[in-house]
């Protein structure tokens, strides 16, 4: 038991960031803490990717003059040309003197980086225009002075409607 | 006009290219639209582009029915899949591109005046368009590609635009800005529970092309982390797609977002998050696997029922009319998951048939409001008062949008709802029949309140002034309308393209 918990001690790591994310981005009040757990959220995503891409023992993805199936080495290697490079990441794997790590999740995850930044700066200028326009980035202040308006609102246009019947 | 002529008029770069100029002529007309300092040319730029984009759909929507396998394939860079991103187009890709562009095209027509009159500063008009075709393109990314992640992207492409459209409601109603807000942190959650299950499918099967997913899955339905994937996806895309009881996002950025931008979501963003989830439902999961079917009957039906009642119900008892129309809209998703919960083929086409006519209904309805809004500047039921009388047209189109919504016979809502029934007849679920019938009663009610306080009461308020809406947004508004009764009449066309698209989902084998 100990042995199946200590295995997977990156993807604990990886579940509980996650949790704390998503509590933080549901229920904190300041807006920007909620930013906050949204970002940590999305930080952890791109945690459990590149943990899922690791090859144990593995190196960068970089293909050295060694590994490249077609380099020139007519004694023990006679397939040449470009087909047997899609081979080499398949079924020549085992020929390669380094492993590498997957590096597809890396470049997905440049990509939802990339989303996060848009979405947290996005976030960022919503706040700024809240506060502008309420004076407070706290969620349950910002309800309040809503359902007053939305009172006021009501109290004006029966007012308005019995002046203008009158 | 018949599809064949479209072929045989259409030139060779559009049938070469059609799927992905769909996509990439908004996109990239997009930054130019932003750096226009006239708000006119802006406009008239993006009609343009949404008309291309329509044309463009059109032609694919040929094109894949005259395709003798149905699906059309397209390698971005030459890249064949599944190492490169592929757009993958069949029946039902195709019903919803027809579906968005059109839309998108109607909507921006009809914009002009509003979003002028919406908008405080004529020099931000530029990059309003621009947001809006943002959004399109993203929307119609998500409905075309055949690539898990490139999914996951055009999701948050066109999410984004729509966080910013929303926000621009700020200058009529500054509630706007805190729904902006709290549609971001949900709508990222939910992108983000997507992509989450994308991890776990491609640890498990180590691909990204939907298809070739689909291809490998079958040998690994006992994998936890395909088990955990399939959740995780289906919360995120059920979150995105407004699924009871993930809408809590969904009557906030309706209610105070820029009328215009209110039109194009309800009929599109949702309905789009809906496709992927009936993608990712039947074409790269099966609902042969054990833990899919128990989802259909545990979750998504009684999900979808739940809303159905629920959210009508809520609808009743709310006293603003956008508000009525967004929990209504949460009501009509609960039809749509209903049927797709079938897992038959009518069922699935009953689904797909009301989605295609509720972005018609609510097309019409907030295009009306859209117009109230503009020469009234009140949204509540009690404005709507005797405008019967003073706005006879925009009402009349409301009332019409409004019986469809009901579910009136002759109009288009009755056609899927009849659709729904049947498929629900044919698996004896006799029951959710009952069930449909009476939240369709609970629309008599909250339509019926609207309709009532519009035609047969005085107006309440005598100093405020009731106009016409514009010709602009009359001619959007009575297309739809029209749309509404002559699908409701003549429901071959839909009909046919929501069965194509279920066929298209569910396999082939699925015919019976």
């Amino acid at each position: 038991m100990v042995e199946f918990v200590l295995e997977r001690a990156g993807y604990w790591a990886i579940i509980c960031l996650m949790m704390i994310g998503l509590y933080i981005a549901f229920s904190a009040e300041n807006l920007i803490k909620r930013l906050v757990g949204l970002s940590i959220f999305q930080t952890t995503i791109c945690l459990f990717y590149v943990s899922l891409a690791k090859v144990s023992g593995g190196t960068a993805p970089i293909l050295l003059p060694e590994d490249t199936p077609y380099h020139s080495d007519p004694v023990h290697d006679g397939v040449n040309g470009p087909d047997s490079l899609l081979a080499a990441t398949g079924e020549r794997f085992a020929d390669l003197h380094h492993a590498y790590s997957n590096p597809l999740p890396h470049v997905l995850m440049l990509t939802a980086i990339v989303v996060g930044v848009a979405t947290l700066s996005l976030g960022l200028a919503l706040i700024v225009r809240i506060r502008e326009a309420y004076g407070t980035i706290e969620a349950d202040e910002v309800r309040e002075i809503d359902m007053q308006t939305a009172l006021a609102q009501e109290l004006e246009a029966d007012k308005d409607i019995k002046e203008a019947s009158a | 006009m018949t599809l064949e002529s479209v072929l045989t008029s259409a030139p060779a770069w559009a049938l070469a290219h059609a799927p992905v100029l769909l996509v990439a002529v908004p996109m990239l007309i997009a930054p130019l639209v932003a750096i226009l300092p006239n708000g006119r040319a802006a406009w008239l730029i993006s009609v343009l582009t949404a008309g291309v984009s329509f044309y463009l759909a059109i032609v694919t929507l040929a094109l894949v029915q005259s395709s003798p396998t149905g699906i059309l394939s397209y390698e971005i860079g030459r890249w064949p899949p599944p190492i490169g991103i592929e757009f993958r187009t069949d029946a039902l890709n195709a019903m919803i591109l027809l579906l968005v562009t059109g839309i998108g095209f109607l909507a921006s027509v009809f914009s002009w005046p509003t979003i002028t009159s919406e908008l405080s500063n004529r020099n931000k008009l530029g990059m309003f368009y621009a947001a809006f075709l943002l959004c399109m393109s993203g929307l119609l990314g998500v409905a075309s590609t055949g690539d898990a992640f490139n999914l996951f992207v055009f999701l948050e492409i066109s999410s984004l635009a729509t966080y910013v459209m929303v926000a621009m409601g700020a200058r009529r109603d500054r509630r706007a800005l805190p729904a902006a807000f709290n549609y971001l942190i949900m709508g990222t959650l939910g992108a983000s529970f997507y992509i989450v299950g994308i991890g776990f499918l491609y640890a498990a099967t180590g691909t990204l092309n939907m298809a070739d997913i689909a291809d490998r899955l079958p040998a690994l339905t006992d994998n936890r982390s395909v088990q955990v994937g399939f959740a995780f996806i289906i919360v995120g895309l059920g979150l995105k797609a407004a699924m009871w009881p993930l809408h809590q996002w969904l009557p906030n950025a309706y209610s105070y977002s820029p009328s215009f931008v209110t039109v194009f979501l309800s009929a599109t963003a949702t309905k789009v998050a809906l496709y992927a989830l009936v993608r990712f439902l039947f074409t790269v999961f099966r609902p042969e696997y054990s833990f899919e079917l128990a989802s259909f009957s545990w979750v998504l039906a009684p999900l979808g029922i739940a809303a159905m009642v629920i959210c009508s119900f809520q609808a009743v008892f709310q006293t603003d009319v956008r508000r009525v129309l967004a929990y209504s809209s949460v009501a009509q998703v609960g039809y749509m998951l209903l049927g797709v919960s079938l897992a038959t083929a009518p069922g699935v086409a009953a689904g797909l048939l009301h989605l295609f006519n509720h972005a018609l209904m609510k097309g019409a309805l907030f295009m009306a409001i859209a117009g109230i809004v503009m020469t009234h500047q009140g949204t509540t039921i009690r404005d709507f008062a005797g405008l019967g009388r003073t706005a006879p047209w925009t009402m009349t189109a409301f009332a019409i949008a409004g019986l469809s919504l009901i579910g009136v016979p002759l109009t288009a809502g009755f056609m899927s709802k009849l659709q729904l029934g049947y498929a629900l007849f044919a698996e004896g679920w006799w029951w959710a029949v009952l069930l449909v019938v009476f939240s369709s009663f609970l629309a008599v009610f909250y339509v019926g309140r609207i309709l009532q306080a519009a035609f047969f009461q005085p107006p309440l308020n005598p100093r405020k002034t009731h106009k016409e809406a514009p010709l602009l947004i009359l001619v959007p508004l009575w297309i739809l309308a029209l749309a509404n009764l002559y699908f409701g009449i003549a429901a071959d066309f839909p009909l046919g393209l929501a069965r194509d698209g279920a066929v298209a989902a569910l396999g082939v084998e699925a015919f019976r």
